[in-house]
């Protein structure tokens, strides 16, 4: 079985107040067919035998899709391999190096380091909590079928859809932008029919909470899709600035309720 | 300790609706004053939380992940099931039904399968209004497939990732309700043990896994969706963060913990590739509807490149032994063939601890019916997924798949009110035992955790609260500093063990080895008691070598591991003991002692047809059975055959 022997970079961070640095640690012997999460877990045994601390990272489903591991390896979001997040990353992309590997946090004003690599992302929850879904009770649906919704908006939907919240787009972005998360959620409602009753709404409060949790503003460098595991569109984006043009243009709703304030 | 179904009785398709209306409303006004905590933010959680936050009580829930969406429901690929009869191809509730408690292979409760069959049409309009994506034809319809081995195409789907757009739906309107000042969530917190007081349970202790700090947290009752135990095996389809440490405290605080032999082990995975792996990827079982399972007839074969062995040499044992159904069988019959396939030395793929574990997958033959576009399109990211883990291009060469642990039926005992057998405590989703019996069938978890989330629990714990009132207790309660100081009395026990030598994942790795090996797919008197001898032996070199450096003050994942180990450790036990009472093979139960001629399962109705309840004592090694004896109405006991 083929190895290779590895000199990290690591950045140690104590918490988010502490200033962090970069440890060096040499992994010698990692087996080309482990995950990079794998090769990082090798590591830690090491350390932990060593009466050490593990280096901390967030990491969970490992198959790619919950969004949760979140590391700059070399200068780039989840690695170097295209559409593909960290724990799917696996080490015979370095089977021909480089065999030092400097690895970082998602890096973001709005993504303080809380230990290590683990950084907190609750701003995009706060971003979705502000309009990225649709108002509708539980159980006072219609019948699945009765809106008919075409197969090509349905899967332009589905893409954007497909975005899994792990912020490689803010980390790649020069600006720390969250554009592309905001666009892709905005994106998979606008193109449906249960998304358009809010539609405008939506966007408005959306944008004005991204700019509200400190990201900065696109100024299309397209870092974002380039790094994004799902391959997200910058499509989106623009779909979204013309939904926010569109909102700017038009008045917010206002309801007269007879007898109200 | 007494086991009380609480079901309905009458006709069974009328039994929810009975239930409904004879249930206790809270006055609209009165619902703020109640809370509820919800302890987990997947479908059945998530779910709940959302719909409960929407009808206006207090909802206070946590969840150990950074993010509410990043629950384990997110990785679910293939589909949810809902008999909404789209296709016309006969399919109904009652088929729905009657397929489950059949797959359950006689071991669930029909009044609880019964609903779930009814709210599977209530979940499917309930997601498409979220903004769910759906998969749809050109006619702007929905689309479905068949799956699992179902005669009917009633599976709906979102490409591949039917968990996550399911998960966001319910995810954003959790996120709604969170805005709405309705619910408070608490993220990277994780619930260690439960609050009882006058034997109801009142609240949870949690620790802030950023900063360390325990709390107590208070409410008029409590709801588990927390998931289910796989990751005992160490190496499963589960997240890494998977564990039992919330349901296991409500164990050791007094819940029932039923039938846990009933685990579920997926045929279709990626291989292990080497003694550092650490978690096994499912390949969605849809793959199976156009691949073919095949190994080499002749040992020597095994190592060869597969396109070079002769149609002649190779061995679909699938459709050899199940020509009906062949790559179709159910999940349990398909992972015991592969086993045995690799058992008689003609498993393929790199040798790991002595054996070679992975059959083929082929897609030549759907490939050369369908066109590569055609395959592309409906496995197309599955291919992708599998080549970046294997370096293999499943276009070219068959894929490799071994059986995972994946899914267990055990859980929590609940009634039909998913209330435990502790008045207040409510299991939810994977978290609970109720409806898939001794097997679950393909798509009907994302079912079973919608269901309980948007449509039973909602009722149900309303109609408790309604019932038992509101009173107020103190955080200085002395059942609550009682419970504070336990966790910190383990904290405090996990850091500084007197002998500190080894990993948390090391012993993982030593207990998930054991329960695989004789607790897996194939288990015998023989190997359980073997485990039942070693496992509290390894519990005590745990407790005194367990090495986890760092402190309890801020962020430590090995402690966080260390913990869950610990549970594990006993769950596991448990699980052995429950696999040797229950001494039949049923669904994904397989006594080896009991077989029929050709190598299935036989089960023994007359003396198992119960859900088996286990009591804590006190003592790990003496917990008491109770039993909950199923009676079948509706659907008469058969032998399955998928000849």
């Amino acid at each position: 079985m083929s190895t290779i022997d590895l000199k990290l970079h690591i950045w140690r961070q104590k918490g988010p107040s502490d200033e962090g640095r970069y440890v060096e640690y040499a992994v010698p012997g990692v087996s080309v067919h482990m995950s990079f999460l794998e090769m990082l877990d090798v590591l830690n045994e090491g350390l932990l035998e060593k009466g050490e601390e593990a280096v901390t990272f967030d990491h969970d489903c490992r198959e790619g899709i919950c969004g949760a591991c979140s590391m700059v390896i070399n200068g780039v979001p989840h690695g170097p391999q295209k559409l593909t997040t960290t724990c799917q990353l696996h080490m015979r992309q370095f089977e021909n190096g480089p065999f030092e590997l400097w690895v970082e946090p998602f890096r973001a004003t709005a993504f303080p380091v809380e230990k290590d690599l683990m950084v907190d992302r609750t701003a995009f929850d706060r971003i979705i909590e502000s309009g990225g879904y649709v108002s509708i009770r539980t159980g006072s649906a219609t019948d699945a079928n009765e809106t008919p919704i075409r197969k090509q908006d349905s899967d332009l939907a589905m893409d954007a859809a497909a975005c899994i919240g792990c912020a490689a787009c803010v980390a790649a972005c020069p600006n720390a932008s969250a554009s592309l998360f905001t666009a892709a959620k905005i994106s998979h409602l606008a193109l449906l029919p249960q998304g358009q009753p809010e539609r405008y709404d939506r966007v408005r409060k959306m944008v004005a909470q991204m700019d509200a949790e400190g990201f900065g503003g696109c100024t299309n460098h397209e870092e974002c899709e380039a790094a994004c595991p799902k391959g997200i569109s910058v499509s989106n984006i623009a779909r979204m600035n013309r939904d926010m043009l569109r909102a700017m243009l038009t008045a917010e709703d206002t309801v007269n309720v007879p007898g109200g304030e | 300790m007494e086991l009380n179904s609480n079901e309905p009785t009458g006709p069974i398709e009328k039994r929810w609706d009975k239930h409904r209306f004879d249930m206790k409303l809270v006055n609209p006004a009165n619902k703020r004053k109640f809370s509820v905590i919800m302890v987990g933010t997947g479908l059945a959680g998530g779910a709940a939380a959302a719909s409960m936050g929407e009808l206006g009580y207090h909802v206070k829930a946590f969840c150990y992940q950074d993010s509410a969406r990043r629950a384990h429901s997110i990785a679910a690929q293939g589909g949810i099931n809902a008999a909404k009869n789209y296709q016309n191809d006969g399919d109904s509730v009652f088929r729905l039904f009657y397929d489950t408690v059949k797959g359950g292979d006689f071991r669930s409760r029909e009044s609880n399968v019964y609903r779930l069959a009814q709210m599977s049409v209530n979940i499917i309009d309930q997601c498409t209004a979220q903004g769910v994506p759906f998969a749809r034809e050109y006619g702007g319809l929905l689309a479905n497939r068949s799956f699992g081995g179902a005669q009917v195409s009633r599976t709906f789907y979102a490409r591949g990732q039917t968990g996550q757009q399911l998960l966001l739906g319910a995810y954003q309107a959790l996120a709604r309700q969170v805005k709405a000042g309705t619910v408070d969530l608490n993220t990277r917190t994780e619930m260690l043990d439960v609050i009882i007081i006058d034997g109801v349970a009142r609240g949870i202790v949690t620790r802030d896994m950023v900063t360390g700090a325990i709390e107590s947290h208070l409410a008029d009752c409590v709801v588990l969706a927390t998931g289910g135990y796989g990751n005992v095996f160490f190496l499963s389809t589960n997240a890494k963060g998977c564990n039992t440490t919330a349901t296991w405290r409500a164990h050791r605080n007094g819940a029932a913990f039923a039938n846990p032999c009933y685990t579920q082990i997926h045929p279709t995975c990626i291989p292990v590739a080497g003694d550092y792996q650490s978690k096994l990827t499912l390949m969605s079982e849809s793959l199976r509807n156009d691949g073919r399972v095949w190994v080499p007839k002749n040992a020597e074969d095994v190592t060869k490149d597969p396109g070079t062995i002769a149609e002649s040499d190779r061995d679909y044992y699938l459709e050899r032994r199940y020509p009906a159904f062949g790559n179709l069988v159910p999940r349990d019959i398909a992972s015991r063939a592969a086993k045995h396939s690799c058992d008689d030395g003609l498993g393929v793929g790199p040798e790991v601890g002595g054996q070679r574990r992975g059959v083929y997958l082929d897609f030549e033959d759907a490939i050369s019916r369908l066109g590569q576009k055609a395959i592309a399109e409906r496995y197309g990211n599955l291919f992708e997924m599998y080549e970046r883990i294997t370096g293999d291009n499943p276009y070219k060469t068959p894929m490799r798949i071994y059986p995972a642990s994946h899914y267990t039926m055990g859980g929590l005992w609940v009634d039909y009110n998913l209330m435990t057998t502790v008045p207040g405590l409510f299991a939810g989703g994977e978290a609970n035992f109720s409806d898939h019996g001794a097997n679950r069938l393909g798509a009907s978890a994302l079912m079973q955790g919608l269901s309980d989330g948007y449509f039973v629990l909602p009722y149900t714990v309303g109609n408790y609260l309604a019932r038992t009132g509101h009173e107020e207790i103190s955080d200085d309660h002395q059942e609550v500093r009682a419970a504070v100081e336990r966790v910190e009395t383990r904290m405090k026990k996990l850091l500084d063990a007197p002998n500190p030598s080894r990993t948390p994942d090391s012993f993982h790795r030593e207990l998930g080895q054991l329960v695989w090996d004789n607790c897996g797919m194939s288990r015998n008197a023989a190997n359980l008691e073997k485990a039942i001898e070693r496992i509290p032996e390894l519990r005590e070199e745990f407790w005194d070598t367990i090495m986890v450096p760092g402190s309890g003050d801020d962020m430590n994942q090995t402690l966080e591991k260390a913990g869950r180990v610990a549970d594990f450790l006993e769950l596991g036990e448990l699980m052995c003991r429950d696999a040797l009472n229950r001494d039949e093979s049923c669904g994904a139960h397989f006594r080896e002692e009991h077989q029929t001629e050709d190598g299935e399962a036989k089960r023994n109705d007359e003396d198992f047809t119960y859900a088996a309840a286990w009591e804590y004592t006190g003592d790990l090694s003496a917990p008491k059975l109770h039993k909950e004896h199923l009676s079948f109405e509706y659907v008469q006991p058969s032998q399955r055959s998928y000849k």
